[in-house]
């Protein structure tokens, strides 16, 4: 009797390992920040408070310069214009102080090798990765951005890399971005206001439902948050009030180099975003805006492997299955406090949901579509442009389990963010805001306690203190 | 005698030397008049306020303008034009008389518009209620809101119907009023006193290229080039030329300068391509024009 209990409990800490390893892959992937870039601030001689409400944060006339493929239409955007010497490049990189607090992790305990759970509690002086920032006209109505961003060992991605054609035929509704980019997200991920491993990305933008307690989902990787590879026409009304896109996109979560296989994740599929919202005025209340957006995704769930069984061979993706995530959102201000609220509904066929190929191998019993609904109410007071409040909170709640045997709660999550940044100087050539934020999570049931074998939840917080500087 | 003379030279020399103080003490005696901290705008239906304004003009302007609206912002030295000083209060784009303040929707109408080829965007992405508190707390850094009233805007009448004739008449009125000294004979901006005009600021300033866009500074419409002959831009060497030119005049100059615009089709530019002779004009100038990648020809 002990023999399996103690192999299921290895098992417990093997998915356990998994868990953690995908969870830094996600972190080091989504958590790549970019879009605040004093190198337009420099070109157009501006303040950065002109295009942030608080950087990176944009305000209209910012989004408005960046839906016209950041250009001001004055016929002094393209690059003839500038001196010679200027450059459009920008760094941003945020050294640091944080605290990071696990609590019920499964380990295994070096007093006596048994297995356990703990709190983990750790801090100490770092830094982010590094954005390097560029971009801008190449000429009238062309333009790109390129954003090499480093991970806090020095690795390297390509963050952003794309090109834009704009206002085709002299109409604002005609704009065609290629490359990879970010989806046309309202709420900005690449412009998110809190930087800490546990406030630094949108829950919602990257929730998969698990498969069950102790075992994530692992058949794909998806973020909405995440740049994605692919080609966006987007069109917008000559004050942007109304703005439209509509996305065609590899099902590779931005990972580029397909050909040549990560997996089953690769090729022969197409997904589709489609954005669109709406603003308008209240007064002196300020814009509001609502909006909704929907991504319809399909990903092969299994490929063929070289002859050896090890390696899958890249463009063999087959069994395509889909995956849905739809959400409204609205922008509401009042004066200095503006309120952002979002309702998020997702679903994964049941393959996916339950990591099985679908190359004929049956579903599990008690198999089911997973879904789950979410939402974010993210509350900014700008007391002056040097200073704003931030606060966040979010929740996901699965209405359906991948298996019939979770409890119900599996990975329902919760998230709660607050912090404050202040900027001590706004001018045209360079920004930095002390950084200030505290954020909790808890997750249900997402790990087995390695002892009673039950399922066990997760609560991870951060506290970080950080000089946030772009240049 | 001499000490009569020297005397009458003292008294001369005092006179002299005290008359600066007699004026300064004048000047004290009636202090000058002061902005209005809580100046209006009163565009349309909409009213202004410079509290709420002052927050957007620190949030969106003061880096050219300056913090004390006198456009000596920190980028003002690499903006050219220079931007606008808003204590002096003169403006280019009015619908009032020549050095008369302009209206509040004027102020508003330029902020919504941008001016083309300088550094100032097109702000239409702020709120309506956004740009009329900017226009209230633009006017609080000058006396002369406080003290003048805006002129009376000038009347344009309904533009007469567009003929070769009309065309033709512009064409020699653009002789006969020496618009060509500024802006050459073909309109690009090259006439032989474009390189020693100045600004009210001593700043040297182009005059306007018609051949690049149709968007002039003060509005891309007909009627907005009427509206520059009548005001003029202030502050500019652009005088109005409200006492010279008869109404229809000015229409028929409207006309002629549209066809300059030979990149930017137009009724005026279609017509005066139906001639033999306006065809091989358009057809030489588009033929010298190179594509520089900017969107500018140069």
């Amino acid at each position: 009797m002990g023999r399996p209990r103690i192999a299921s409990a290895r098992n417990g800490l093997l998915r356990f390992g998994c868990m953690m390893l995908f969870s830094v892959v996600i972190l080091t992937v989504h958590c790549s920040r970019a879009n605040a870039i004093p190198a337009f601030a420099r070109k157009y001689g501006m303040p950065c408070s002109a295009c942030h409400e608080a950087w990176p944060k944009l305000s209209p006339f910012g989004q408005m310069f960046k839906d016209n493929g950041y250009q001001l239409g004055n016929d002094r955007d393209a690059p003839i214009f500038q001196s010679p010497a200027y450059w459009p490049i920008a760094f941003r990189i945020t050294p640091n102080w944080h605290l990071e607090n696990s609590q019920n992790l499964p380990v295994v305990s070096t007093a006596t090798g048994n297995p356990t759970t703990t709190n983990v509690t750790t801090q100490g002086f770092d830094y982010t990765g590094m954005d390097i920032l560029t971009g801008g006209t190449l000429a009238k109505n062309f333009s790109f951005l390129l954003v090499p961003s480093s991970d806090e060992l020095g690795s390297f991605h390509m963050e952003s890399v794309n090109v834009r054609f704009d206002n085709l035929l002299n109409s604002s509704w005609l704009n065609i971005k290629v490359g990879k980019f970010e989806l046309d997200n309202l709420l900005s991920e690449k412009r998110i206001l809190t930087l800490s491993e546990n406030g630094g990305f949108y829950q919602n933008y990257h929730f998969q439902p698990w498969i069950a307690p102790g075992q994530p989902s692992s058949i794909y990787v998806f973020g909405i948050g995440d740049n994605q590879l692919g080609m966006e026409w987007m069109g917008h009304s000559k004050d942007d009030r109304t703005r439209l896109s509509v996305s065609f996109l590899s099902p590779t979560d931005g990972n580029p180099d397909f050909i040549n296989g990560i997996g089953t994740a690769a090729g022969n599929t197409y997904d589709v975003y489609i954005a669109g919202s709406r603003a308008f005025e209240a007064g002196s209340l300020g814009l509001q805006r609502v909006g909704g957006f929907a991504y319809f995704g399909h990903t092969p769930t299994f490929s063929k492997y070289t002859y050896d069984g090890v390696v899958p061979v890249g463009g063999t993706g087959s069994g395509n299955e889909p995956y849905y995530r739809i959400g409204f959102i609205g922008m509401w201000y009042l004066h200095k406090l503006d309120v952002t609220t979002m309702y998020f509904w997702g679903k994964d066929n049941a393959f996916l949901g339950t990591g099985t190929p679908g190359d004929g191998t049956a579903l599990p019993d008690g198999a089911h579509a997973p879904t789950w609904n979410g939402g974010l109410v993210e509350t900014h007071y700008t007391f002056n442009p040097q200073m704003i409040f931030i606060n966040r909170y979010e929740l996901i709640r699965m209405s359906q389990q991948a298996l019939s045997s979770n409890p119900g709660n599996t990975g329902n999550t919760d998230a709660l963010t607050f912090g404050f940044r202040y900027y001590p100087f706004i001018n045209s050539r360079a920004g930095l805001a002390f950084h200030n934020e505290y954020s909790i999570v808890w997750q249900r049931n997402i790990n087995v306690n390695p002892v009673t074998l039950l399922p066990i939840g997760l609560t991870s917080s951060s506290l970080m203190f950080g000089v946030d500087f772009a240049f | 005698m001499q000490n009569k003379m020297l005397s009458k030279l003292c008294l001369k020399v005092a006179i002299a030397l005290l008359a600066p103080l007699g004026i300064a003490a004048q000047d004290l005696s009636a202090p000058p008049a002061k902005p209005n901290p809580n100046e209006e705008s009163h565009i349309g239906d909409l009213t202004g306020h410079a509290k709420p304004g002052a927050a957007l003009y620190y949030r969106y302007c003061w880096g050219c303008h300056g913090a004390r609206g006198n456009g000596d912002g920190e980028n003002a030295p690499y903006v050219t034009p220079t931007p606008r000083n808003f204590v002096a209060a003169v403006f280019k784009c009015r619908s009032t008389p020549t050095g008369t303040l302009p209206l509040d929707s004027d102020l508003y109408n330029s902020i919504v518009r941008g001016f083309n080829f300088t550094n100032m965007p097109s702000w239409i992405a702020l709120t309506a209620q956004g740009k009329a508190d900017l226009v209230a707390f633009i006017k609080t850094f000058s006396a002369r809101w406080a003290t003048e009233k805006p002129g009376t805007p000038i009347q344009i009448p309904a533009e007469p119907k567009l003929t070769m004739e009309s065309i033709k008449h512009g064409g020699e009125l653009f002789q006969k009023l020496e618009c060509w000294k500024c802006h050459g004979q073909e309109g690009r901006g090259d006439g032989p006193s474009a390189s020693t005009l100045t600004d009210s600021n001593d700043q040297p300033i182009r005059p306007y290229n018609f051949t690049t866009d149709n968007r002039s500074k003060c509005g891309r419409a007909n009627q907005d080039l009427y509206r520059i002959f009548m005001t003029g831009l202030d502050g500019t060497p652009m005088p109005s030329f409200a006492d010279v030119v008869k109404p229809e005049d000015a229409w028929d100059l409207v006309h002629y300068l549209r066809t300059l615009q030979y990149n930017n089709p137009s009724p005026e530019l279609t017509l005066w391509e139906s001639t033999p002779e306006g065809k091989a004009i358009v057809a030489a100038k588009r033929v010298e024009n190179t594509n520089t990648g900017s969107g500018v020809a140069p």
